[in-house]
């Protein structure tokens, strides 16, 4: 009884709340290797939600299709209520000004400074900030968001593995985007950096106000940073709750990504 | 079976550069333009490339007069030397060695550098960003080394006759002012016209190799390795059927 109420109350909730990104029965193939097959997803504003799934179940491949970098064979994608797969350039250019991307790799413009790279999604966006002539407020705000701000005239390759990934963070909010899409956001880094980046994404998440999607396979990153889990198999949503309902699920395909 | 594959996977690839070569013509007049990355880009690539084009023609001025001399002199016309090093350099010797050392230098470079960016994420992250990566990269590049290569040819030349003269007068006593002179005599704008454009030619043909190869590059570093490989040899080969056309026509319209 108490469970039902639970749901009841949660969907409530979320019926309140705007929906920033929408997913419907997603499908890619690459040849004959379906890669998605028919996931749905639903992301609420200010909520953080993190999608975890073994390699090669097509976390990647979502997160691609949700930006417009690979084109889904089917289903839509709808980002603040615009179906991103019916968008022409420019219209998917300026909604691509509401999302910010973290990298796996970082991505960062390695010929380029620090500042430069904070610069660079300003160059064609300045419109989105009214009378906009000095960009190094945004950019030093960025940076201090990040606790960085003494790295602006720094390249990439000076930089550590963290400080790297900080920069990415700062670069993916100087747009002050709506929402955040974090694609494996602490692999490759010490367990001690992985837990300062993943307290910087909750700050971050508060001092921004947005939305976030997390793909991860790390389960201290989901225990802490997630509101709501979707475990991905097949390319397909195989189950959704807390992470506390996962964790404690008896499935042994969900109790697999817990151990 | 081996070969047919081979055959088809060429074909494959001529369609798929004809093709980027397509998108390039429609982005270059499409807004917005990015001027400052295109003087950063002429910059960078006549700036990487202006010593070794000017060793090149030295050498090649150098070289082709002292391999000339004797012949010459077998036959009592060493004073035909200037007219006849400075026709080969202009028309033929001067455009096609010089853009085959830029070949090396910029379409591997160019195919290196955006091989990793593609390779590291670097293209997505623009293409996320709200530019587009193809004006940015390729067509800024393309339009560099199309407008640096004919300066650069023309660079080259002038060092390459400089070198000649250093020979002649080093063996025969040749003033400065009498051998160009002769040069400039021996010269018409037939052999220079033709000559500069199909540098214009040499030069998008360079780039948008790079380009293409470095764009479209997969498989992660052994990628990038093979992208600036294939983009120089793909790039000399074409350079080659550039000059043999463009010969071809030249011969059509001046009667060389």
């Amino acid at each position: 009884m108490n469970q039902t109420q639970n749901i009841l109350d949660v969907t409530k909730e979320q019926s309140e709340k705007k929906l920033m990104l929408e997913i419907v029965d997603l499908r890619k193939s690459f040849g004959n290797n379906h890669v998605l097959n028919g996931f749905n997803l639903e992301l609420f504003e200010g909520e953080n939600l993190v999608i975890m799934g073994k390699s090669g179940s097509g976390k990647s491949v979502m997160i691609k299709c949700l930006v417009g970098l690979m084109q889904a064979d089917s289903g839509s994608i709808k980002v603040m209520g615009k179906d991103i797969t019916k968008l022409n350039r420019v219209e998917l250019d300026n909604i691509r000004t509401e999302i910010g991307f973290l990298f796996q790799g970082n991505a960062l413009y390695d010929s380029m400074t620090v500042r430069e790279n904070l610069e660079f999604p300003l160059r064609r966006h300045k419109k989105k900030f009214e009378n906009l002539t000095d960009t190094t407020p945004l950019i030093t705000e960025a940076l201090e968001s990040v606790g960085l701000a003494h790295t602006v005239n720094l390249m990439p390759s000076e930089l550590s593995g963290g400080m790297k990934k900080r920069i990415a963070l700062a670069r993916a909010l100087i747009l002050k985007p709506k929402i955040i899409l974090y694609d494996e956001p602490t692999s490759g880094l010490d367990p001690i950096t992985s837990k300062e980046i993943i307290e910087l994404m909750r700050r971050v998440q508060k001092q921004y106000k947005t939305s976030s999607l997390i793909i991860t396979h790390d389960v201290d990153c989901a225990r802490v940073v997630s509101e709501r889990m979707i475990l991905l198999v097949d390319g397909t949503n195989y189950a959704e709750g807390t992470f506390t309902e996962l964790a404690s699920s008896n499935d042994e395909q969900v109790k697999a990504f817990f151990k | 079976m081996q070969k047919n594959s081979a055959i088809k996977s060429f074909f494959i690839e001529i369609g798929e550069l004809t093709y980027f070569a397509g998108r390039f013509f429609k982005e270059v007049f499409s807004r917005p333009f990015e001027f400052k990355e295109l003087l950063r880009q002429c910059y960078s690539i006549g700036n990487r490339s202006i010593l070794l084009v000017g060793v090149t023609g030295f050498i090649i001025g150098l070289v082709l007069t002292l391999q000339t001399r004797p012949t010459l002199q077998e036959f009592g016309a060493e004073s035909w030397m200037p007219s006849m090093v400075s026709i080969s350099i202009i028309r033929e010797i001067g455009p096609v060695i010089i853009a085959l050392t830029f070949a090396g230098r910029i379409a591997s470079g160019i195919g290196a550098e955006l091989g990793s960016m593609r390779v590291t994420e670097q293209i997505d992250a623009m293409e996320v960003s709200g530019t587009n990566p193809f004006k940015f990269l390729v067509v800024t590049r393309i339009l560099a080394a199309t407008i640096m290569l004919p300066i650069l040819v023309i660079f080259g030349d002038a060092i390459a006759l400089y070198g000649s003269y250093i020979i002649e007068n080093a063996k025969g006593d040749v003033s400065f002012v009498l051998y160009f002179n002769k040069v400039f005599k021996a010269l018409e704008f037939s052999d220079l016209i033709p000559a500069t454009i199909k540098t214009f030619f040499f030069g998008f043909a360079i780039a948008l190799v790079g380009c293409f190869k470095g764009y479209n590059c997969k498989k992660g570093t052994v990628g990038v390795g093979k992208a600036a490989n294939s983009a120089v040899v793909y790039a000399s080969m074409l350079l080659f059927i550039l000059d043999f056309i463009a010969v071809f026509i030249t011969d059509i319209f001046f009667e060389i």
